[in-house]
């Protein structure tokens, strides 16, 4: 038998390395591991610090005497090639497992082991572990604010009817699927608005408002039937004058009120709150802010030097100030710019402030978009006759939106997670809601249960959203 | 030139519509603010603003001007957004490497730190660490000491101060420093590619930064001592920590969340500018005989800059706007103190909001600014 370098592992002395190094690194493993779940410490009779490293460096000569190359045993080289390369990677790897090992049985028992689920006081929170209780007695306030419990059945009907309607797209035949572009973009936001506006809110909230976005949809129908060669001044002038005639010749108050379903309560918007008005500012957001940037990315991109001044200004505007001073001029400084009997909901204010800001940032999201499409798109589509709205929304738009499908994903990801800050206009979503419940005499101390919940909700939410993103970006990504 | 109707109709009517907009809430604002009895103009900025700030850097207190109280918020903006910087690129660099790890565990390590703190808002994390992690660490009277000078309590963090002596001198040896190890790097350049001989550049300059220092304390006359804070007893529950330097919670709050959030975007910028150096760059530079070291340093790193740079930029100008949900914990940063109590006391809406916004537009636009500058020049020169 040939003598054995302990410095130079190698293959002819294979199995004593196998067997010596395994060995080494279970006890390592199994000296942290009875140290964390059961608090035994197998080596308290060494000084202190020695007991701290010692699973560390006897870990360390076992993985340094079972990385031996090409082996020939299949999982030995997988384990070398994925955490034992050389011996940095292996100290690194060690640190990690026990990491690990070290934090799990704290979090497992305050999550799971500590905690207290049963119950509806504070009485039965007395384990070291988390208060759930404390979330289950607050969820309706978590999840609709300060709507009366005796109509969360409205928002929950709404949600649900326009998450089935949100579906259509994936049970749409061949026939209907070439609609489905004008139903995502006009007829399902107006259907949205309508469920918020007769079911959640129940009255005349968004009194102005809906005049400016029923005008907005009709004359966006209307615009299918518009020569192109109109285009422009059609949606210049008819928006707006659509919008007079509403507001001052054909809808008075009447209407409304005829509208309105009976036997509903009005809510005002004060009264929303949790985690269904961070859905509902997420979605109208998201739903106005996609036009006005793709037309301020238009505009930058514009041949007429004005148009495109005036939309560099915007969009560098809204991009250079934080979110929070925009709310602050929502709340404080835009009433002031306001006729005087001329009142906003600030729900409205809100939703206004977020959806411009978050404009200015898709808006350059598409211009990038624009920009990388190369040259002959524009000339090809120019020489086949197409005049300028023709060309951008069969030719352009759909190829350069399909290029910045991550990019848009990424504000929209962002524009969820800037929702909790509405607190500044007096709104409460979800972590307004976690701190005005934290205040409450009754609960105090619950901060971290609340918090871990909420995080955890929009971990979910927006984790799921950006794994849909990429999901689309591999659909759509077509070569070139 | 060919003057068409169709070219000027439609920046005219741009125009127009947006003229009547502002006209529309000039007049409207003209209106309400006769209405009101507030006369428009930026006058009370040189008044006693008679409110106390809790934290500040510069000398401050309710005699000072709003003027003052004005700095004193950006200043401590200026102050959590350059801290946030700094510990957000040194973290995010290390995640950012790690990411490209081929160890298996680091890799997946790294990536579920990106994941997790990319994916739950700002705010949420600064509450978080507030109202929760930083309430549930001792108070001053029971804080244990780290490395026997550093107290971490309920309180905030005391942390020793430094007292200088002559510390003008080490600071000129300090400048001194930086500035012969940029003639000695003009210098080894030349001499490289004049003669191809190398000096070992990084080696004088370590020696550089620490030799000059080293010699200012020596014989320049400098002296460092440091001032460890002491626990004070002010009544019978209630104690302090007296001498040193003390961060309020807030800050840390504030900076942790900021540095741990960002991090994660200037990680994945890092990642993604190491990814988008070709292979084949590598593989060259190593054929043509560089170390491993040199390729690092000569072919990838250069070209990975160009790409990590400009969105990490952006990345810092977002840590500084996002610094402003300072408000929302009441640090007192630029939007609490000024668009804030100032606000309350003055009824100033729009002078306020305006000077406010103004700062943050001026401070991204002239980062903005410099990026295409630097963009301009690094970027490869095309024919």
């Amino acid at each position: 038998m040939s003598s054995i370098n302990f410095l130079k592992p190698d293959r002819t002395n294979l199995n004593t390395f196998l067997y010596l190094g395994s060995f080494l690194f279970f006890i390592s493993i199994l000296d942290v591991f009875l140290n964390s779940f059961f608090r035994l410490n197998l080596t308290g009779f060494l000084p202190n610090f020695l007991s701290f490293l010692l699973p560390l460096i006897l870990g360390f000569m076992g993985l340094y005497f079972i990385r031996i190359e090409y082996s020939g045993i299949k999982n030995l080289d997988l384990l070398n090639k994925h955490i034992n390369t050389n011996n940095f990677n292996a100290v690194l790897s060690l640190l990690i497992i026990f990491i690990i090992i070290k934090s799990l049985p704290p979090i497992l028992s305050w999550f799971v082991i500590d905690a207290s689920f049963a119950g509806d006081t504070k009485d039965v929170c007395t384990g070291s572990g988390a208060c759930w209780t404390y979330i289950k007695v607050w969820m309706r306030r978590f999840m609709y604010g300060m709507y009366p419990n005796a109509e969360q059945w409205r928002i929950n009907l709404s949600f649900v009817a326009l998450v089935l309607l949100g579906s259509v797209g994936y049970f749409a035949t061949d026939k209907f699927k070439k609609y489905l572009t004008l139903y995502y973009v006009v007829i399902y936001p107006l259907i949205a608005f309508l469920f918020i506006f007769f079911f959640i809110s129940g009255g005349p909230v968004f009194f102005d408002f809906s005049y400016g976005i029923i005008a907005a949809i009709l004359s966006i129908i209307i615009g299918f039937f518009i020569p192109s060669k109109f285009k422009f001044y059609y949606f210049l002038i008819v928006p707006l004058a659509l919008y007079v005639i509403l507001k001052y010749f054909l809808f008075f108050e009447e209407y409304i009120e005829l509208g309105k379903l009976d036997g509903l309560n009005w809510v005002e918007t004060g009264a929303w709150g949790g985690l269904s008005l961070t859905f509902i500012i997420s979605f109208f957001c998201l739903i106005f802010c996609f036009p006005i940037g793709m037309a301020f990315a238009l505009g930058r991109r514009s041949e007429f030097p004005l148009i495109r001044y005036i939309s560099v200004g915007f969009i560098e505007f809204w991009r250079g100030v934080p979110l929070i001073t925009v709310l602050f001029m929502s709340a404080v400084m835009f009433p002031m710019f306001l006729p005087e009997d001329f009142f906003i909901d600030k729900l409205v204010r809100a939703i206004i402030a977020i959806s411009l800001f978050e404009a200015a940032y898709v808006a350059e999201v598409i211009r990038g978009g624009l920009q990388a499409l190369p040259r002959g798109q524009y000339e090809a589509a120019k020489s086949l006759g197409m005049g300028y709205w023709k060309m951008h929304i069969f030719v352009i738009l759909p190829q350069a939106l399909k290029l910045v499908i991550p990019g848009i994903a990424n504000t929209f990801l962002a524009l969820v997670k800037d929702t909790p800050l509405i607190f500044v206009v007096g709104l409460l979503e979800i972590v307004g809601m976690l701190n005005l419940a934290k205040t409450n005499p009754k609960w105090l101390g619950f901060a971290m249960e609340g918090y871990v919940f909420a995080a955890i909700i929009f971990w979910i939410i927006c984790y799921a959203m950006s794994k849909y993103s990429y999901n689309l970006e591999q659909k759509y990504k077509t070569d070139r | 030139m060919n003057f068409k109707l169709k070219d000027i109709v439609p920046q005219l009517i741009t125009v127009l519509a947006v003229v009547l907009v502002f006209g529309f809430f000039t007049y409207n604002a003209q209106i309400n603010m006769e209405n009101r009895g507030i006369d428009f103009g930026y006058g009370f900025l040189s008044q006693e603003s008679s409110f106390d700030v809790q934290f500040s850097l510069i000398e401050y207190d309710g005699s000072h001007s709003y003027f003052r109280a004005y700095l004193v918020g950006l200043l401590n903006t200026i102050l959590v957004s350059v801290i946030g910087i700094i510990i957000a690129t040194i973290l995010g660099v290390i995640v950012g490497i790690a990411r490209l790890s081929p160890n298996y565990l680091i890799n997946k390590f790294a990536a579920f730190y990106v994941e997790f703190f990319r994916n739950i808002p700002l705010l949420l994390q600064i509450f978080f660490w507030y109202f929760a992690a930083l309430r549930a660490l001792p108070l001053p009277q029971d804080a244990e000491a780290m490395f026997g000078v550093f107290f971490l309590t309920i309180k905030g963090l005391y942390v020793p101060a430094f007292i200088w002596q002559n510390f003008n001198i080490f600071f000129y040896s300090i400048i001194a420093a930086i500035i012969a190890i940029i003639v000695i790097r003009a210098h080894a350049k030349k001499v490289q590619e004049n003669q191809g001989k190398q000096i070992p550049v990084f080696l004088i300059s370590i020696g550089l930064i620490f030799i000059l220092p080293l010699l200012s304390f020596l014989i320049g006359g400098v002296r460092l001592s440091f001032e460890v804070p002491v626990l004070k007893q002010l009544a019978t529950t209630s104690f302090i920590y007296e001498g040193g330097v003390s961060l309020p919670p807030e800050l840390i709050a504030l900076t942790l969340s900021l540095s741990l959030y960002t991090a994660t975007f200037i990680a994945e910028c890092v990642r993604a500018g190491i990814q988008g150096v070709g292979k084949g760059q590598k593989e060259a530079a190593a054929s043509i005989g560089l170390t491993p070291n040199q390729v690092l340093k000569l072919v990838i790193m250069p070209q990975a800059l160009r790409i990590i740079i400009p969105p990490t930029t952006n990345q810092y100008l977002n840590l500084t706007k996002n610094s402003s949900l300072a408000a929302a914990i009441a640090y007192p940063d630029l939007v609490l103190v000024f668009a804030g109590t100032a606000l309350m006391q003055t009824g100033k809406a729009i002078e306020i909001v305006s000077i406010t916004m103004f700062t943050y537009l001026t401070l991204s636009i002239s980062i903005s600014i410099l990026m295409n500058w630097y963009n301009k020049k690094i970027a490869i020169q095309e024919k």
